[in-house]
């Protein structure tokens, strides 16, 4: 018998998507381990959250109010104190920005092992069995992890479906004792990134351009096909890092989510955190060289060939 | 002030490769300094230009034929660096968090430096997690996933930006010494110039075993196994269009017009 114990995200007074996701696949392990499946979510508003998080298939929420947001001190401290009180044998967070930032504190505080960026799970006698990417997601990988001990396992977001349905869990308030010299990071405040005077989640037909542009000016080129389709340029991480494009034509986890009719993805990868952003398009075109990239698993049309030769014949059918 | 940062090798995958057991066979693989790390580089020289840190140290674990992108990153500027490894780690396919955090955290022992940059992840198997298990380890604070660095060496705080999803960043106060996860896009990394690359060759770089640092087998001993490597299957039936460019853009021509989104 090995209970899990999954720790929601939320933001801004909102429960991330995660949040659902992570009681699937927290059910799917406790499942496995024939366990248990208890919740853990720590600051904001918590008994609404919990209210929220009470879906099929979870038997306990455990609510531990303090602060408003999200602070990785105080998470790792009540995750410790809960796993101490529980007695969970894994310890499940999202593979997000957030969790990235106390999960690995958590594994060290309680000397447990760690696998991240989970996209699926198996649990035999003592081992569990993480399925991960390796190399961009060029290959799939199983990993055991010797969990007799007990583990802690970051989840991909959007790999397991959000819960759904009525529970009937018990909500229990948990009283963690903070240590606030402990405390060594405050949370400030937030800032939007850029907007601009183009709203890429408007568009109807994205074309949008990746790290096969090779450089700048070759921008040009890519931006020629969108104005003759009438289409709006967008692009991937890569292209705003290098500072060519601004941050409000990102596409992705940490840019905009986009769903057009039409996304055409010009020399791009298809890195897991793009796809996070664009897979909800109508129709997905890839143009890429290299039929074995990512995006090739979510694309319904695909030309395998050096985009610059299929751009410029693109932009003669449309001039 | 001192910086340290962790530096690694990564292999590259061509884009068609073949898998030899739980790896993917040498002749399909390259190696490069990681993408993050490079960031995390760039920030500390910037750091030495400004006039905030004295000295800019890496660590790499990796063997010896690693010294290649060690020295890149000491041609971008890094002072000297430090390379971790012993037969202990050669056998290993899969160094897991915690035996790379207990190599990392004996020589910040060694280094006592003010701040550590890590990369947020490693192109190849992206745990995105060393920084933060390391900071813990330590007993330091941390912030994971920073766009943004501003440092006040004398009130010993360092503001962050953390990237997170949706295009909204947090803005976060990190008592120092600390270790920090650097994203991509924080700067713009510097091409090493002739000058740096011939300086580089001089510049110490320093070979350590398990034992030079006061670690035993046990202390790496990994906790998790790669037992199964292959290619993920595909899971939409893609339409390929076939022929040369001028019969591929006829094609997606002909279907952007059949669906009314261009003219």
């Amino acid at each position: 018998m090995t209970d899990v114990l999954a720790v929601a995200d939320h933001r801004r007074g909102e429960l991330r998507d995660v949040s659902y996701e992570l009681v699937s696949a927290g059910r799917e392990l406790a499942d496995a381990a024939g366990g248990e499946l208890h919740l853990a979510v720590i600051s904001g508003p918590v008994e609404e959250y919990a209210e929220k998080l009470n879906r099929e298939g979870v038997d306990a929420v455990h609510t531990v109010s303090h602060g408003e947001e999200f602070n990785h001190d105080v998470y790792t401290q009540a995750i410790s104190q809960l796993v101490d009180a529980l007695e969970p044998g894994f310890v499940l967070a999202p593979n997000s920005v957030n969790g990235l930032d106390y999960a690995p504190a958590v594994a060290t505080q309680l000397d447990r092992p760690l696998v991240t960026d989970v996209v699926g799970v198996a649990v035999d006698g003592d081992t569990l069995e993480a399925t991960r990417e390796m190399y961009g997601g060029k290959v799939e990988t199983t990993v055991e992890v010797d969990a007799a001990d007990g583990a802690v396992v970051t989840i991909r977001e959007a790999e397991w479906p959000p819960a759904e349905g009525t529970g009937d869990a018990a909500i229990e308030a948990f009283d963690a004792a903070i240590d606030e010299a402990a405390v060594g990071s405050t949370v400030t405040g937030f800032e939007e990134v850029a907007g601009g005077d183009v709203d890429i989640a408007d568009a109807e037909v994205l074309v949008s351009v990746g790290r096969g542009i090779e450089d700048e000016e070759n921008l040009e080129l890519v931006e020629e096909l969108a104005d003759a389709m009438g289409a709006t340029l967008s692009s991937s991480r890569p292209i705003v890092d290098a500072g060519w494009l601004p941050p409000n034509r990102q596409v992705g986890q940490s840019g905009k989510v986009v769903t057009p009719e039409v996304y055409i993805a010009v020399g791009i990868s298809g890195a897991v955190q793009h796809v996070a952003g664009m897979k909800g398009s109508e129709t997905i075109v890839a143009i890429n060289t290299d039929p074995n990239a990512p995006i090739m698993d979510i694309a319904d049309y695909a030309i395998h060939d050096d985009l610059f030769d299929v751009v410029p014949a693109l932009i003669e059918q449309f001039q | 002030m001192k910086v340290l940062v962790t530096v690694k090798e990564v292999a590259t995958v061509d884009d068609e490769f073949e898998i030899a057991g739980t790896e993917i066979d040498d002749r399909f693989l390259g190696a490069d300094l990681n993408e993050w790390d490079e960031y995390a580089l760039e920030e500390a020289v910037q750091l030495t230009e400004d006039g905030v840190a004295d000295e800019v140290v890496t660590v790499t674990i990796g063997p010896e034929d690693a010294e290649q992108t060690i020295r890149q990153a000491l041609a971008k500027g890094a002072d000297r660096a430090i390379r971790v490894w012993d037969d202990a780690l050669a056998d290993v396919d899969l160094l897991d968090v915690g035996a790379k955090t207990a190599i990392l955290e004996a020589v910040v022992a060694e280094e006592e430096p003010d701040l550590v940059l890590t990369g947020v992840q490693t192109g190849d198997d992206s745990f995105g997690a060393t920084g933060v298990a390391l900071a813990a380890d330590l007993g330091v604070q941390w912030a994971a996933v920073v766009n943004e660095l501003e440092l006040d060496a004398d009130a010993g705080v360092a503001s962050v930006h953390r990237e997170l999803e949706g295009g909204v960043e947090e803005l976060t106060d990190v008592e120092l010494p600390a270790v920090l996860s650097i994203q991509t896009g924080i700067n713009e990394p510097r091409y090493a110039s002739l000058r740096g690359i011939r300086q580089a060759q001089r510049k110490e770089l320093a070979a350590k075993t398990l034992a030079d640092l006061g670690l035993e087998d046990d202390d790496v001993a990994a906790e998790l196994t790669l037992t199964d490597m292959y290619e993920p299957e595909t899971e939409t039936d893609v339409t390929i269009f076939e022929g040369d460019a001028s019969d591929t853009a006829g094609q997606l021509a002909d279907l952007l017009r059949d669906k009314g989104v261009a003219q």
